[in-house]
């Protein structure tokens, strides 16, 4: 192309820019944010750095609608031990039994105090205004507003939660949190700069003037995002909303942390996405998540049934917000075990598409729900989680209006109507999503990782979400508080590793021609589809690791920053192949096929076999990657006590 | 460092099979609180002071909004699908369908979201 636009920000790669404070916190997203307002809370100097506007950055930076695992709120009918029983033990949870229980249950026992912080800071989350007086779903004492499962209310639906980000972004402004906005942090420093060693800061690069930021800190918060878009790429065709999550999310905090030689677990697990080249979310009718448990009717009006665990099918929409009979609550959402499930429209509904008893397309009725559900649903949780006020906004400028419409679910295969999330449209099956909370770094009660100095809060521990994002936040900041207080003498940044750094940052800028990240970007996405997708093997995953190996010795030297941006991106695609070959090396060392993980190996095709009932954690060390696993529910072996709550007690400098 | 000789930088537009971000340049007072906002980079700052902002990156753009809800002036920045994320919906009383995008909309629906 001929046209040249100059860049309007004054670049200045390599100039030098040194900071340091008690704490630096990598990733200003809910997690980071809570950490960091709850370290300076207790007087400490607090540095956070984002790639983005911190003000609305992260993957909630756009908006939240509800606040799960609420369970120590005055309504709550469901105990935080009982919760993390049901999800860890009974595998009711999005990822059974490899859900990460310590981090869990932190998110169970603090989320709700977490919230009541929140509010005062300002955030309004209660039916103040006696909008919703009356519905069954709000409590008249508090004023609180549930989603869900009604009689156990877990969940509170989030009024004003669009407004959280700019609110938490305020507040640390306000206790006089150093906020480094546009800098991508490149990688972690270890002591003497040995990777393995005492993690003493990070380097980073402004992705608008390209300069250079070293953060020197006595700990560090890494609250970085689970990752995302890893298989699917094309902005051609919606722009990055050819991703359903956050396409910041991009593993960032994964590489740098496994390259400074922090272990990981959980990376083998990945999902087809229902999106890929989805609609908007939530934008289709539907029956999941916000949208449960809505009213579904075929293109005939017909109203498709619901049914109870038990196959009873329920005559009123009030069945469908209670526990069957018999049952202490459901889970919305999850592997849907016995125990847990939550009622749903009729399993076989595929099959009476097919035999003509319901004529597609389907909609979700609206006008025929109750009025107070369906504000509920349109009107609070679709105009204030993060993407779907703007949807809100969009459709109500073109008339769209619940009292009187009916969404319409995409046409698909009759199949594709089963219960599960979430009819926003379909993709083949190698178009997969590292899905919630994939690959988790290693944490232990303190949510302190195997390297010294360096913690870890949000969904890159496993436990992601508003709640267990800003639990786990506040949890970490309070205890690296606690770690500084109690650790002497002060850590050098090795000079040699920060020019390395540098070396590879700037690579890019300095090469006259060559390729597009974007080409790099969809390249890596091919080799995760073809070698990486849902049936997996030895040895086309051993092709893969060498197809990423090849591409980081040709392409990756290859790729042409023309300015800042292009940088920013060029090194997310880096990371990414860092990511890919820490994927496809746990998904080599899972020798079985795993339910909760859909993770299908051609070649071990059992199913959850006894002996693989076990966590697969990988590291790198002294340049090679290694791997051993930890037990289920390692958080209650030795060291740490057998029970949830005498951790708790004993860790959480709470109690 | 070698970096420094490299500090002429320059962007060229993107394709992006629609146009996410549109910027009404009648309201548009160029504050650039939405560059500042968007959390992809998707705006640039125009050089000329004052001028809207150049959409650099609109095939970047995550349809989040942030945009148009940090923006001080009424209708003077404002997202659109791609048509192909647009979806029906069906009156219940009529059967009559509407999308966005349509020849003859609906008049605007005036009720905002809850909080």
């Amino acid at each position: 192309m001929d046209y040249k636009f100059e860049w309007p920000y004054k670049v200045n790669y390599d100039k030098e820019h040194s900071f340091s404070a008690d704490i630096l916190v990598i990733g200003a997203g809910l997690a980071g944010s809570m950490a960091a307002i709850e370290a300076a809370k207790r007087g400490k100097k607090v540095m956070v750095v984002d790639k983005a506007g911190i003000e609305r950055s992260g993957s909630g930076g756009a908006g939240i609608d509800h606040w799960n695992f609420a369970c120590s709120n005055p309504c709550c009918k469901i105990s935080p031990e009982e919760m993390i029983e049901e999800e860890v033990e009974k595998a009711s949870g999005y990822r059974g039994e490899y859900i990460i229980g310590h981090c869990n249950y932190i998110a169970m026992k603090e989320s709700y105090e977490t919230l009541l912080d929140i509010e005062k800071m300002g955030l309004r989350f209660r039916d103040e205004k006696n909008e919703f007086a009356g519905a069954d779903f709000r409590d008249d004492e508090t004023k609180m507003m549930f989603a869900y499962d009604y009689k156990n209310k877990y969940s509170i639906r989030l009024k004003g939660g669009w407004r959280l980000k700019p609110i938490l972004y305020k507040e640390m402004k306000k206790r006089k949190v150093d906020l480094y906005e546009h800098i991508m942090i490149t990688g972690l420093l270890n002591e003497g700069g040995i990777p393995g060693a005492k993690i003493v800061g990070a380097t980073g690069v402004n992705v608008r003037t390209g300069e250079f930021y070293i953060f020197q800190a006595k700990a560090t918060i890494l609250s970085t995002s689970a990752p995302g878009g890893m298989w699917i790429f094309s902005t051609d065709l919606l722009g990055s909303s050819s991703v359903f999550f956050d396409p910041n999310n991009c593993g960032d905090g994964h590489a740098i942390a496994w390259k400074a030689g922090a272990k990981f677990t959980c990376l083998e697990t990945s999902r087809k996405e229902g999106g890929g080249f989805q609609y908007a979310a939530y934008g289709t009718g539907n029956v999941h998540n916000t949208f449960y448990p809505c009213s579904l009717v075929d293109d005939d009006g017909k109203e498709i049934p619901w049914i109870d665990r038990d196959g009873k099918v329920l005559d009123n929409f009030k069945e469908r917000t209670v526990p069957a009979a018999n049952q202490k609550m459901f889970i919305q959402s999850g592997p849907q075990q016995y125990a847990t499930q939550n009622p749903r429209p009729i399993p076989d509904l595929p099959e009476r598409i097919r035999k003509g008893e319901f004529k597609l397309p389907l909609y979700s009725d609206f006008p025929g729900m109750p009025e107070l559900e369906r504000r509920a649903m349109w009107g609070l949780m679709v105009g204030n989680e993060g993407k779907t006020r703007m949807l809100y906004m969009q459709y109500a400028k073109a008339g769209f209006d619940p009292d009187k419409d009916m969404l319409q679910a995409p046409v698909m295969p009759p199949e594709e109507y089963s219960f599960r999330p979430w009819w926003h449209g379909i993709a083949p099956s190698q178009w997969r999503e590292a899905s919630f909370f994939a690959g988790n770094i290693i944490t232990d009660w303190d949510l302190k990782t195997n390297l010294e100095g360096l913690y870890a809060a949000g969904a890159i521990t496993g436990c992601g979400g508003a709640a267990g994002a800003t639990a786990t936040g506040r949890y970490a900041g309070r205890k690296v508080v606690e770690y500084i207080d109690k650790t002497s003498g002060d850590s050098q940044i090795n000079r040699e590793q920060v020019e390395e750094e540098k070396k590879k940052v700037y690579a890019p800028v300095t090469r006259e021609k060559g390729l597009v990240w974007k080409d790099l970007r969809s390249g890596l996405a091919r080799i995760m589809q073809d070698y990486c997708g849902e049936y997996k093997h030895e040895n086309t995953l051993k092709i893969g690791l060498d197809m990423l190996k090849s591409v980081q010795e040709s392409e990756a030297q290859q790729v042409v920053a023309n300015n800042p941006h292009e940088l920013w991106r060029i090194l997310e695609c880096l990371n990414r192949i860092t990511l890919g070959e820490m994927i496809m090396f746990s998904s080599l060392e899972r020798k079985a096929s795993c339910r909760a993980m859909d993770f299908k190996r051609l070649d071990y095709p059992e199913i959850d076999p006894e002996e693989w009932k076990k966590f697969i954690v990988i590291s790198l060390k002294e340049g090679e990657r290694k791997s051993e696993t930890l037990p289920l529910k390692y958080w209650l072996n030795s060291p740490y006590a057998s029970s949830y709550l005498e951790n708790y007690k004993k860790y959480s400098g709470l109690e | 460092m070698e970096a420094k000789k490299y500090n002429k930088a320059y962007a060229t537009p993107a394709f992006a099979p629609n146009l996410p971000v549109i910027i009404n340049e009648e309201f548009c007072t160029g504050c650039n609180k939405c560059v500042d906002i968007c959390r992809m980079d998707v705006l640039l700052p125009n050089p000329e002071k004052g001028k809207p902002p150049i959409v650099m990156y609109p095939e970047e753009c995550w349809y989040a909004g942030c945009c148009v809800g940090a923006c001080p002036e009424e209708g003077a920045i404002w997202l659109e699908y791609p048509i192909n994320m647009r979806m029906n919906w069906k009156r219940k009383e009529s059967g009559k369908m509407y999308r966005i995008g349509m020849k003859d909309p609906l008049p605007p629906n005036p009720k905002p979201p809850v909080g």
